[in-house]
């Protein structure tokens, strides 16, 4: 396949304007330019992009629900908090291509009406940070960026906010928290960020792999779009492969690209030719999958047609002498640390799962500990703000559905049922 | 202390956005990064009146996020290993072990000289090059003990 989010990553320069240009770059937000606005969203509607972010809804649709009122201040936020456990495929378009990002947020922006950009990156990410906002000056300062860009009547600008370290903020209204300057706790929705958002402007928050894919939209049209991947979610994908495979790393390919495909040709099978055991196809609120999933097509329909998600597209890979309790403990831990805090079934019930997983793995585990992380579970899901809870249920929820034996194992013996 | 080059600098910030209070974040980290790695309580007041906040306000973001150190000073190097699943899988435990036994300290802990202080940290989105940690602002991946090893040599 071309490539097209990646298709600079092997160009040392390209991270500098002159060069990016040279690649084809700034061509398409000039093409986007010419257009109408209801035109591009309907472009973007019509291409079927779907956000990359994890929850893949359809990007042009949620541009769409902006209010037409030009005399209402609107926002755009990239969304590059990337934070989900598996998941670092925004930070290679950002260390290595900034400006094509930059690009995709200018079509955006000149789409949904916003004359002000955000760029919502994690603070750990201080090298893709430096490069986003050289990338941005060089942009100034070729009239870019600013008031009435390549002669038209449309002027943006675009800053970059640094997150401090929380993963919550990676969901949208907590990232809008936090850019107002406050703790990122996630909003009650409705009303939704489109019509109430930043500073309760209306506001669209886009992942930078979706704004990264409105580029090549724009310059090759919905039918080369379209023709990668299956229908209902085309396009090309970013997987981040990690874990017990040969050759990890990122891989571009088309949506709906099988697990087995991506595992044993594109990563070169599971290191010392050991047996796949079990597998993360989302970052890790997603359930896992074992090798009886193998020919499962990694796109938003068909993972979820397995009761997972492909959420990041983060694929995280486990042999088989992984111990699954001990996975399920990590994952738990992770989420317990990272709970905002705000609602009581998520702060309360993650932690409390979080203790019984570390008994269980310390050799401590209790006869009905599994029934009683169960109905801890029941508790927090759907009980919360966000989905932040519901990823820790879904992500325990998976394991049990698989390796309910090993938890018992690991309870009865008091050690791992692997070696 | 907050010199009169931070304000200027957090001054400058406060215009990136419609509400002034969008700068706390901004401020302090710059105050942080400008303390050696630390945040105190004057600097947050400062911040306060800087940003035209109640220091309340400033202080329950320094507290939110797991970035800023106010009331956990660091070392000169801040080692931030990854213990979260995909560096997990490849190891992650020996490399804290190994990191332990070399700077003779636990997690947690800053050796005495205040030279450094090791930390785990769940995922930095290096998951492909695990395992990972990041010192400072700067990623180090793929790591074995003795990749390590090189690394803080490289150090002292």
């Amino acid at each position: 396949m071309e490539k097209v989010l990646l298709k600079n990553i092997d160009r040392p320069d390209a991270h500098r304007i002159d060069a990016y240009m040279r690649y084809g770059g700034y061509r398409a937000v000039k093409k986007a330019l010419a257009r109408g606005r209801d035109e591009l969203i309907q472009l973007i509607k019509d291409s079927g992009l779907r956000g990359r972010g994890g929850a893949g809804f359809p990007a042009g649709l949620k541009w769409s629900f902006v209010p037409h009122d030009p005399t209402i201040q609107k926002y755009l936020c990239c969304n590059a908090d990337e934070g989900e456990p598996g998941t670092f495929k925004d930070r290679g378009i950002m260390d290595n291509d900034p400006h094509l990002l930059l690009e995709g947020m200018m079509i955006a922006s000149y789409a949904i009406g916003a004359s002000v950009a955000y760029i919502y990156i994690r603070g750990e990410f201080a090298f893709g940070a430096r490069r986003l906002q050289a990338a941005i000056d060089e942009a100034y300062d070729k009239g870019y960026l600013g008031k009435k860009i390549f002669g038209s009547d449309f002027s943006l600008d675009i800053f970059i906010h640094k997150g401090m370290g929380a993963y919550i903020c990676g969901e949208e209204t907590a990232l809008l928290e936090s850019i107002e300057g406050l703790r990122g706790q996630p909003r009650k929705k409705p009303p939704f960020p489109a019509l109430a958002g930043l500073y309760g402007k209306p506001t669209v928050i886009n992942n930078v792999e979706t704004l990264s894919c409105i580029p090549a939209i724009v310059e090759k049209g919905v039918d080369w779009f379209k023709s990668m991947g299956p229908e209902k979610s085309p396009g090309p994908k970013l997987f981040c492969v990690s874990g017990h495979v040969k050759k990890p790393g990122l891989y571009e390919l088309p949506m709906g690209t099988t697990i087995r495909d991506l595992v044993y040709n594109h990563c070169g099978g599971i290191r010392g030719d050991r047996k796949l055991k079990a597998l993360i196809p989302g970052g890790v609120s997603a359930p896992m999958l074992t090798s009886e999933d193998l020919d499962t097509p990694l796109d938003f329909d068909s993972v979820a047609a397995k009761g997972s998600m492909l959420g990041s597209g983060a694929v995280i890979v486990m042999d088989e002498n992984t111990c699954i309790p001990r996975v399920a403990y990590i994952t738990n831990r992770f989420f317990s640390h990272e709970s905002c805090g705000k609602c009581t079934p998520c702060r309360e019930g993650t932690h409390w799962l979080t203790e019984v997983l570390r008994r269980i793995e310390y050799g401590d585990g209790r006869t009905g500990d599994v029934e009683l992380m169960e109905k801890l579970c029941t508790n927090i899901f759907g009980r919360t703000f966000c989905p932040l809870g519901d990823g820790a249920v879904m992500a325990l929820r998976g394991a049990f559905k698989n390796f309910r034996e090993e938890f018992i194992y690991h309870i009865t013996h008091k050690r791992c049922m692997v070696s | 202390m907050i010199t009169e080059e931070i304000r200027q600098e957090i001054q400058k910030r406060l215009k990136k956005y419609a509400n002034e209070k969008s700068a706390v974040m901004d401020a302090l980290r710059i105050v942080q990064r400008a303390g050696g790695g630390n945040i105190t309580k004057a600097d947050m007041e400062e911040i306060a009146r800087i940003v035209g906040v109640n220091p309340v306000a400033v202080n329950a973001v320094a507290a939110f996020y797991t970035m800023y150190n106010y009331g956990k000073p660091v070392g000169r190097y801040h080692i931030q290993v990854c213990r979260n699943i995909s560096c997990a899988l490849l190891d992650a435990e020996r490399i804290i072990e190994h990191l332990e036994k070399r700077l003779k300290m636990r997690t947690g802990e800053t050796t005495r000289d205040s030279r450094f202080t090791l930390s785990t940290v769940e995922c930095l989105g290096s998951c492909g090059t695990a395992p990972m940690m990041q010192i400072n602002d700067d990623y180090y991946e793929n790591l074995t003990p003795e990749r390590v090893d090189e690394i803080l040599d490289g150090l002292e």
